[in-house]
């Protein structure tokens, strides 16, 4: 299962960046004591694309991240954003790169007003441009009526907008967005996908990571699958979707001993062999329709294989991993979490 | 909400934004920059006047503890033990002030806001700085505090205000450049408590292995050698040269080479130390 592609073109950085890939890296590897964080990751972003990086907690999103964004060193590999180097220029990189972190990255003691005051005169705007533009981002991501309000009153959803307008302040062309969704509610959440499509309409790129399949789904043009720190899959969310079936059959059996035969069945229902999980007696069948989740029912019915449970649903994350590695998005994880330092 | 709209009318060009950057941040943003975190910081101070407590009980009570314990018993009475004493607490309250800049960074450091201040285009030295700059108000308070109390207590400088007003300038830059040193240890220590308890380690033994309360003559041989080279008793000999008797002596420059050598060797060490934290 490789859908990867990866940038034929490797021509010296052009000056000016111009027509380069918003972000190509290669190889990068983080190392936290002896545990590979993120083990040899290729990418290339281009220009004006949503760019979705999906992976369950701990694969290495977020290490990733940080390291493009200079906030983490380079173990080992190479990254350039817009043709400059990551690690040798991290002063031009800051000045591109908008980061929006998994943890909103405001100041608890002022008010959102401050906050954007600050990170603006912080980035050389003069004070009454600054106060213009504080007053602009707060409009713009609903703000107004808390702008005088201290951060710790804020919701979990507000921390989250003004977070992404405080990334917003120089109009970076690309913004990275650590799982810009997670703990929101489905309202919010619509409005953060919203707000993300606008950013790329202005002409921005965007890089994101998120554990969830229908937000790399609903938002990204191109998805890279990662796991244990390793780039597993990469393509349009529709050709991963493929890969699983547009929905899936879960079957438990009664009897652990009859999966030989049931994988005789679905084979010969679908001619495709199912997906036998770790745990005894269950089995994963990607199904290009409902429909023919009936047909593989009956089929092992008159096999004599009896069923403990059975469920259809539309494919999971948990489903594209089990697709793509062959082992659960949360069995082995053990105890290689460091990443969301 | 309906306000969540696409934030730019005109579309963002790549290119021209690689070719406008900056390579590197000037002398002049710096400089901006500091001042801009030292605003943060004041704000945050006027948000949380409780880490005014210790600046401002500190002098009050121990000037009035250490005259009534030891005035008696080194000067004969408290009256004539205040001019030798009014200086020593100042050096220590402004010492201790400086201690809390090294634990309030680390607090600080550890939320998210660095995280942004890190992946800014700003110089690495302004979130360090700043919070130092604005640190220069409580070491105002506290050394006004000291000598206030000082006045209450029947203290009565003869180098008068001018006197007054130069001793309490010298202590406010001893203060911030022995900061940096604190600042070093809150960019290396685990955690707040960590760097409280260094930071105790090494003031201790700086404001008391000092002549800030007793005459250096009062001591062993082996001691008494320690306590001359201390910049904590530069510090205090200047002060009171300086506050009782309006005189600017060999130990104001020797307390300055003292502070200049902690900058230049603390300052750079916490960049770096705080760079490798990312």
């Amino acid at each position: 299962m490789s859908i990867t592609e990866l940038g034929p073109t490797r021509s010296g950085p052009a000056p000016g960046g111009g027509g380069e890939p918003a972000v190509r890296a290669a190889g990068l590897v983080k190392t936290f004591g002896g545990h590979r964080a993120v083990d040899g990751i290729d990418l290339e972003v281009r220009p004006g694309e949503i760019f979705g990086v999906l992976g369950p907690n701990g694969a290495g999103k977020t290490t990733t991240l940080r390291m493009l964004a200079t906030l983490l060193k380079i173990d080992a590999g190479r990254a350039e954003i817009f043709g400059v180097d990551v690690a040798g220029n991290p002063h031009v990189i800051r000045q591109l790169v908008g980061v929006t972190g998994q943890y909103a990255s405001v100041d608890e003691n002022l008010t959102a007003r401050e906050n954007l005051y600050l990170f603006s005169r912080l980035q050389g705007i003069g004070a009454p441009r600054a106060r213009r533009i504080a007053a602009e981002l707060l409009a713009q991501f609903g703000l107004e009526d808390a702008a005088g309000k201290p951060i710790s009153q804020f919701s979990g959803g507000m921390r989250r907008r003004l977070d992404l307008a405080a990334s917003l302040i120089t109009r970076p062309p690309l913004i990275f967005l650590d799982e810009p969704t997670t703990g929101l509610d489905p309202r919010t959440r619509g409005q953060m996908w919203d707000t993300i499509r606008g950013l790329v309409a202005g002409g921005c790129t965007v890089l994101l990571t998120t554990q969830y399949l229908d937000e790399a789904d609903q938002l990204a043009d191109r998805v890279a699958v990662i796991d244990h720190g390793r780039k597993v899959a990469e393509g349009t969310p529709d050709e991963l979707k493929t890969a699983v079936g547009n929905s899936a059959l879960q079957l438990m059996l009664a009897e652990p001993g009859e999966v030989p035969a049931a994988v005789e069945v679905v084979r010969r229902v679908l001619g495709t062999d199912p997906i036998v999980s770790p745990e005894q007696g269950r089995l994963n069948v990607a199904l290009d329709q409902a429909d023919l989740a009936a047909d593989v029912l009956i089929a092992l019915r008159t096999a004599g294989v009896s069923i403990s449970s059975v469920s259809v649903a539309k494919p999971s994350l948990d489903e594209v991993f089990l697709a793509l590695t062959g082992h659960e998005t949360d069995g082995d994880r053990g105890t290689g979490t460091q990443e969301d330092r | 909400m309906s306000t969540m709209t696409a934030p730019a009318p005109e579309a963002v060009r790549a290119a021209d934004r690689v070719a406008a950057a900056r390579r590197r941040v000037s002398m002049r943003e710096t400089l901006g920059q500091t001042m801009m975190m030292a605003w943060r910081a004041l704000k945050k101070m006027r948000r949380n006047p409780e880490q005014f407590f210790d600046v401002a009980l500190q002098p009050i009570l121990f000037t009035a503890m250490f005259a009534f314990i030891f005035g008696g018993a080194i000067a004969g009475d408290v009256q004539s033990y205040l001019p030798l004493m009014i200086p020593g607490i100042l050096a220590q309250t402004v010492l201790t002030t400086c201690m809390a800049t090294g634990t309030q960074l680390r607090e600080d450091m550890e939320k998210g806001v660095f995280d942004r201040f890190k992946s800014l285009p700003i110089a690495r030295i302004a979130p360090l700085a700043g919070p130092m700059v604005a640190d220069l108000l409580r070491y105002t308070i506290a050394a006004t505090l000291t000598f206030g109390m000082g006045l209450v207590m029947g203290y009565r400088p003869g180098g008068g205000a001018g006197g007054l007003l130069a001793a309490i300038l010298l202590a406010i830059f001893t203060g911030w450049s022995l900061a940096w040193v604190f600042t070093f240890v809150g960019t290396i220590a685990r955690s707040a408590q960590a760097v409280q308890g260094i930071s105790m380690m090494i003031l201790f033994p700086l404001t008391f292995l000092s002549n800030a309360f007793v005459p250096v003559e009062t001591l062993p041989g082996w001691l008494a050698a320690f306590v001359r080279i201390n910049p904590v008793s530069h510090l205090v000999t200047a002060a009171r040269d300086l506050a009782n008797d309006a005189l600017v002596s060999g130990e104001v420059a020797w307390t300055l080479l003292a502070c200049v050598i902690v900058i230049a060797i603390f300052a750079p060490l916490s960049v770096r130390s705080y760079k490798r934290h990312m």
